[in-house]
């Protein structure tokens, strides 16, 4: 079990085994080895490797944001010059309360915006603070902007692979 | 202020947001730092499963780096068949996350698939279900992500 392929087939079969969740036991690694027909060390260590490789972004919990009070979720969206967007792009990414942020592509006429921050409040006033410090980072490259709150979730399992 | 009333749910809901430890009892591991039992701790992370205060526990996959793909769409559905489309969406298992938001563009969605080809074919389905055009806002460019909110 040491070829490129044969790990990269092991990688799907734990990405497939565990993409709804991981077992709610004392040896989850254990659990899933098993469903796979693989040892424990194995399974561990390939989540090791996803993990450097960033195919795994984490291990844990997705929480409700409005469960946890966080009932102002707002995707703030910009028309940003393309010559400055990097450079500010990262800037933005770094201010407090931006959990997401990424270039985008415009689709004209129907859609001006390029710069996607995603913004989220114990209320709208603390979301309408942070676009307030977005909208000083970005200045006069910044030609427009609106906050789109989210309204209710419709579905959030997250990524299943068949 | 925050939503949730119970010391320990809070404390484990900011700590499962961390790095979930790989080792042979990882549970343990946590609850050990949050001086809890390890059965408490998993008898609660099922509660707090079943009822909706956490959407999923385990690994975050990264389609792209799986040599698959994702992308944010987004659909203007009219208010009348708003939760029709809404459920013909949601049925896809290639979509990961829906929500509906205030905007003429009312319906966002991220999409993931295997294989690149993958986004196009389930944006085609889409369209023919509901009738409705999908814009397509594949990222270009990552400039952060956080994954955590406090609880």
């Amino acid at each position: 079990m040491n070829r490129p392929a044969d790990l990269a087939a092991l990688d799907g079969a734990i990405v497939r085994a565990t993409q709804a969740g991981l077992p709610l036991c004392p040896r989850p690694y254990d659990a899933v080895a098993q469903s796979l027909g693989v040892s424990p060390a194995l399974v561990v260590e390939r989540l090791r490797a996803m993990l450097a490789s960033r195919a795994v972004r984490r291990i844990g919990a997705v929480p409700n944001h409005y469960r946890l009070g966080w009932t102002a979720n707002g995707m703030s969206v910009w028309d940003v010059d393309d010559a400055r967007i990097d450079a500010l792009g990262e800037r933005v990414g770094a201010l407090a309360g931006v959990t997401h942020c990424y270039r985008r592509p415009r689709r004209l006429p129907a859609w001006r915006y390029n710069l996607f921050a995603m913004l989220h409040g114990r209320d709208r006033a603390a979301v309408e603070a942070q676009v307030a410090s977005i909208a000083a980072v970005l200045g006069d490259a910044s030609r427009a902007h609106e906050v789109i709150y989210s309204t209710r979730i419709l579905k959030k399992t997250g990524l299943r692979f068949a | 202020m925050s939503g949730l009333a119970d010391p320990v749910d809070r404390a484990i809901v900011n700590a499962l947001q961390g790095d979930f430890p790989l080792c042979e009892r990882p549970f343990a591991a946590v609850a050990g730092r949050l001086r809890i039992a390890e059965d408490d701790l998993i008898a609660r992370v099922r509660r707090l499963l079943d009822d909706g205060t956490l959407t999923r526990f385990g690994p975050l996959f990264d389609a792209g780096r799986l040599g698959g793909a994702f992308t944010l769409a987004a659909m203007a559905v009219p208010a009348a068949s708003f939760d029709r489309v809404a459920a013909i969406v949601n049925a896809l298992p290639e979509v990961a996350h829906n929500y509906a938001r205030d905007h003429a563009l009312n319906m966002w969605f991220v999409i993931a698939t295997p294989t690149p080809e993958g986004i196009d074919a389930a944006i085609a389905r889409i369209e023919a279900a509901t009738g409705l055009p999908v814009l397509a806002f594949p990222k270009e460019r990552e400039y952060f992500v956080g994954l955590s909110l406090a609880a």
